[in-house]
């Protein structure tokens, strides 16, 4: 569910436009090349984007809204809802298969007190989340460590040749 | 770091993991200096730009990202002085499945790739660059940003370049989770802020229409790393490392079922499929036969163990004969590999034994094109999501008499009618799994 009740857009700080300043300096020759970097400002700072941010970036881009949330719903990276204080994202794709990577993803689920077969909504929203709101765990495409596998990224951290029989220790860590 | 070998094997050659690989190597500029670090980059201030590329062709360099265009080649296409603004954009969105090596050189020597970097600017008159980070990689971005910072302070980048008048600014650009990005107009859509549909060569030939609707080079990461060492080492040593047409080394991902998976550089055709697997992966698991090879990145299409090949080959008296090459023989460089119907792509071998059913696999990688299609292309968008239905369905209900007829049927009418090469990407594995495995197919009809 899209949460409209918070408006993000009140909560930005000076640092934070100063940061979004510095980052659209790096397109000297267009403007709107920093709506990928502004849209991850936005998610690293408010962990999703609201309304009021696709409204925020596009402003100080010139752009219009729907150039930016058409971004928002192009791009996987991207959510309009809260996901959990860690994302776990478990690589599902060839290589990691054959090394056990959906016996991997369902043992994180059990790990954290998901149910491991709920359904990931789709683009732009928040992956299966624990009601506490500290884990979300989700299927991600490649994650190219094909020669580590079976891999996951945890926030900002590859954790590579994962067994089963590991998957507890590894979320104790981000507990 | 997972996946190398502390020792080199005998078969390899470490240029671009030269540094990387040794105990203590770390991704600051003050350890690069101490190890020749833009030593090539001042070599290259020295000589004229048409120089340097002239050395990129007789070097023999392809492309790394997968498509293995030769990059001498694909410079010149830039007018040095056409009087327009150039752009170099490096593609660090390594995303084809079972490919793993940039992020390595992201991580372990993100200066190798800003040397090689400034050497192609300076060759073609570019003054602004970016390098285009999957988001998947958040440290590699930060590492290969500070190290941006690092050279720029000490005068390698930025203005007037170790006092040569050459001005370069390069930025970190990050993606957001699409395969498609990986494509070098996608690319550059995304560069420029929209969504990523690719763009319709022609007109939009990067070299001609790029970035920002002006001449741009989009070259792989392990491709631009290489320029570096042609300067150091001269084209024609470089070149003599690989086979002609296609220099220098090449680095091998191997995944999937092998005892030693990782990534192994070695010079260019320097090893038969057979030796990758057998001698420097360690061979199989324990009682385990081959059963399939994907060669070449998850698009390339599937070898089936056993097959042999009629390859064009010297005969003694100089003619060209056919001869019989059995899969392990398969010599892994590009010629060789498109000869046996598929490709060297980007490096990305993925190793199958016997106990892997074929159609759980081809269902994997379903999946992930129909997950990945940008949509722009009715037949990609639509056959990728059917192509994956029917392979879930037959993985859950068994397969129906005409499903690989269908298969066949959805397969051929993507690829080739498609914007960009997705479509055959998302193709050529369901076309190759059923020709080569009809078997595996036919035995699921209930």
């Amino acid at each position: 569910m899209i949460d409209t009740t918070t408006r993000q857009a009140d909560a930005i700080t000076p640092e934070f436009v100063a940061e979004a300043q510095e980052l659209i300096s790096h397109y000297p020759v267009s403007k709107r090349s920093a709506s990928l970097p502004l849209l991850h400002l936005w998610q690293n700072h408010f962990s999703y984007i609201d309304d009021t941010g696709i409204e925020w970036i596009a402003a100080q881009l010139d752009l219009t809204p729907v150039n930016i949330l058409e971004l928002v719903t192009f791009y996987p990276w991207f959510r309009r809802e809260q996901a959990g204080k860690t994302v776990i994202r478990v690589c599902r794709t060839l290589a990691c298969a054959l090394a056990g990577s959906y016996e991997v993803k369902e043992k994180f689920c059990q790990a954290v007190g998901l149910d491991p077969h709920e359904e990931h909504h789709g683009f732009g929203c928040a992956p299966p989340t624990t009601a506490d709101g500290k884990f979300s765990v989700e299927f991600v495409e490649c994650l190219a460590s094909c020669g580590s596998a079976p891999v996951a990224l945890i926030n900002d951290d590859l954790v590579e040749n994962i067994a089963p029989a590991g998957v507890s220790a590894i979320v104790e860590q981000y507990k | 770091m997972a996946s190398l070998l502390q020792t080199p094997h005998p078969k390899e050659r470490r240029i671009i993991f030269g540094n990387i690989s040794k105990p203590g190597y770390a991704p600051d500029i003050d350890t690069y200096l101490t190890h020749g670090g833009y030593e090539s980059l001042k070599k290259a201030l020295t000589l004229k730009p048409g120089e340097i590329i002239d050395m990129v062709k007789a070097a023999n360099l392809r492309g790394r990202g997968g498509a293995g265009f030769p990059a001498g080649a694909k410079w010149s296409f830039i007018k040095y002085d056409d009087g327009k603004d150039h752009y170099i954009v490096v593609n660090a969105d390594e995303s084809e499945p079972g490919t793993f090596k940039d992020r390595y050189i992201l991580h372990e020597d993100p200066h190798q790739l800003l040397e090689g970097l400034a050497i192609a600017a300076f060759a073609t008159n570019v003054h602004l660059s970016y390098i285009y980070i999957r988001c998947e990689f958040p440290k590699a971005a930060k590492i290969v940003w500070n190290a941006i910072k690092e050279a720029r302070a000490k005068g390698f980048l930025g203005k007037d370049i170790l006092g040569s008048g050459f001005d370069l600014d390069i930025y970190v650009h990050q993606g957001a989770g699409a395969y498609i990005c990986g494509e070098e107009t996608s690319l550059l859509e995304s560069l420029e802020g929209k969504r990523p549909y690719p763009r319709i060569k022609p007109p939009y030939f990067p070299a001609v229409l790029g970035l920002y609707m002006k001449p741009t080079i989009v070259n792989n990461v392990e491709t631009i790393c290489h320029v570096k060492h042609i300067l150091a080492m001269g084209a024609e040593e470089y070149a003599k490392m690989g086979t002609p047409g296609d220099g220098g080394t090449r680095t091998m991902c191997v995944s999937g079922d092998v005892m030693r998976p990782g990534f192994y550089e070695i010079p260019c055709g320097g090893v038969t499929l057979g030796e990758l697997i057998n001698d420097v992966c360690g061979g199989l698991k324990p009682g385990r036969t081959l059963k399939a090879v994907i060669p070449g990145g998850s698009s390339a299409k599937v070898l089936r163990a056993g097959e042999v090949f009629k390859l064009k080959v010297k005969g003694p008296d100089g003619q060209m004969i056919d001869k019989e090459t059995p899969l392990l023989d398969l010599t892994m460089d590009a010629s060789t590999l498109q000869a046996a119907g598929t490709m060297v792509g980007s490096g990305g071998v993925m190793i199958m034994d016997d106990t892997r059913d074929m159609v759980w696999a081809l269902n994997n990688l379903n999946q992930f094109y129909a997950h990945e299609s940008c949509g722009q292309c009715t037949p990609c968008r639509e056959g990728s999501l059917w192509m994956s239905k029917v392979t879930t369905r037959i993985m859950d209900q068994g397969a129906r008499p005409d499903d690989a007829k269908n298969l066949k049927n959805i397969a051929d009418n993507i690829a080739g009618r498609t914007i960009c090469a997705f479509g055959e990407a998302c193709a050529w594995p369901t076309q190759s799994f059923l020709a080569k495995f009809p078997d595996e197919f036919e035995k699921r009809v209930g």
